[in-house]
């Protein structure tokens, strides 16, 4: 029984309840296609607080609603940023919360989602608080795994800025929760923090830690990547050389296991060819489209809950 | 030769003996006790001891500490033991406990942490890890390490 009345962060789900989330998102894809129609949360209202610019979240958000056939509150960032001027968070939640059944927030501050979810009297889902957390983002990551590979037993590459990805970390915890084998591939300056790899080992995962793409690439059943970013490095001449070194290239896919998977949490800037995308192995776009299925999962959940509160 | 006592033997109240040496102030901080209370208070520090180098005694007289309040010390003060005085006797003596939460305490080292903003927010940490000593942030789910160097009070 999926009991929760907030979606903050991956470290508040067990393995048990990440199943059931994922279970319901399978039997909701149909309407997520748009194949079906669904009346699921007719009656009800969702509201997107967003206080930084979002485009794939909000918008998955608010068609997954749509799918169910919800209303939809946007309160965009300009208008969330003259609220924001003269209110406190807290009290913007606690009026808004009386408009809807459920609040989707993105706020630059991190434990923001925790704190809305004190003073708000409805369920609340963090779309990302600052470099925070971003739940719904690991939740569709798990899914898009399960759908295009398995989830256990299986060999997965984590690459690029390990150390301040922090979404990157809440996958990392997840897939320790499941049987996998994780190599972290990053250059030297942008390791997982040491306190991040020794939860993950005590948590039972087998962890191997590299700066060379090429030692597990051929090796790994999910290639996920993410994005280097150019600030982290004073030096652009050394950028250029860390970033060269993971770009994902036809030619680099030669000798890959038969049934990889490419994954990327988007927007891309050149980690991935675009010739890669015409490749079977290519999943960052049907990894989009999985955030609508589990977006219809949580709100459904979440709502379910809430009427038998 | 008998040394004499640098703060004399209180009648009635609590006794917080084996404080680290140099703490004893902000363990009274801790306590709400400097400042806000009547209590007649004696304050020794750098007392030489036999366990430690040095140590901290706190003398609270007429009041006997209850043990959720004074727990909160052992975040600063591990070795602490708890003397309960009356009539110049000791009646109950105990250890300090690490509390699980600790809440408007310390605050969160992390700048970008919703605790650090004017938002309606009391600090709150879940204890983490007892050696070393860690404490993780309910809010941002940052650790902190020294927790001396983030006390509040």
């Amino acid at each position: 029984m999926f009991t929760k009345r907030e979606i903050i962060s991956m470290k508040d789900f067990s393995q048990d309840e990440i199943d059931c989330i994922l279970k319901k998102a399978q039997e909701l894809e149909v309407y997520a296609r748009g194949e079906k129609p669904s009346d699921l949360l007719s009656g009800k209202i969702m509201a997107n607080l967003f206080f930084e610019p979002s485009t794939r979240t909000r918008l998955s958000f608010e068609t997954a609603m749509k799918r169910l056939g919800g209303e939809v509150l946007n309160l965009g960032s300009e208008e969330a940023s003259s609220i924001s001027k003269g209110e406190t968070l807290a009290d913007t939640v606690r009026v808004i919360s009386q408009y809807c059944d459920v609040l989707v927030l993105r706020h630059p501050k991190q434990g923001a989602a925790r704190m809305a979810a004190e003073y708000s009297s409805v369920p609340i889902i963090n779309a990302g608080d600052g470099a925070g957390h971003h739940p719904t983002q690991t939740l569709l990551d798990l899914y898009t795994i399960k759908r295009e590979s398995r989830l256990n037993g299986i060999s997965v590459a984590i690459v690029g800025d390990l150390k301040y990805g922090r979404t990157v970390h809440s996958l990392a915890y997840a897939l320790a929760l499941y049987d996998t084998r994780i190599s972290l591939v990053s250059p030297e300056q942008l390791r997982i923090p040491d306190t991040i790899k020794s939860d993950l080992e005590g948590m039972g995962a087998e962890v191997f830690e590299t700066s060379e793409l090429s030692s597990v690439i051929n090796d790994v059943d999910v290639l996920y990547i993410t994005r280097i970013q150019r600030e982290r490095f004073p030096d652009p001449a050394e950028y250029r050389k860390v970033a060269g070194s993971y770009r994902i290239s036809v030619d680099l896919l030669n000798d890959v296991k038969d049934n990889l998977i490419i994954m990327h949490p988007l927007p891309r800037v050149t980690e991935i060819d675009v010739e890669v995308d015409s490749t079977k192995y290519a999943k960052y776009f049907k990894q989009t489209f999985y955030g609508v299925p589990i977006r219809m999962a949580l709100l459904t959940m979440l709502m379910e809950t809430d009427d038998e509160a | 030769m008998k040394r004499e006592l640098k703060i004399e033997a209180i009648r009635n109240g609590t006794v917080i003996d084996h404080i680290v040496a140099g703490q004893a102030l902000n363990v009274l901080k801790i306590l709400s006790i400097a400042g806000t209370s009547e209590a007649v208070v004696s304050v020794a520090m750098n007392v030489p001891s036999e366990l430690a180098e040095a140590k901290d005694i706190v003398k609270v007289e007429d009041r006997e500490l209850i043990a959720d309040e004074v727990d909160k010390i052992a975040l600063i003060a591990p070795n602490a033991t708890i003397n309960i005085i009356r009539e110049y006797e000791v009646i109950e003596k105990h250890v300090v406990h690490l509390p699980d939460v600790i809440t408007g305490i310390i605050s969160c080292p992390n700048p970008d942490c919703i605790s650090n903003t004017r938002e309606p927010v009391t600090s709150k940490f879940v204890l983490h890890r007892i050696d070393p000593l860690q404490f993780r942030c309910h809010y941002c789910e940052g650790l902190v390490d020294s927790v001396i160097d983030y006390l509040l009070i």
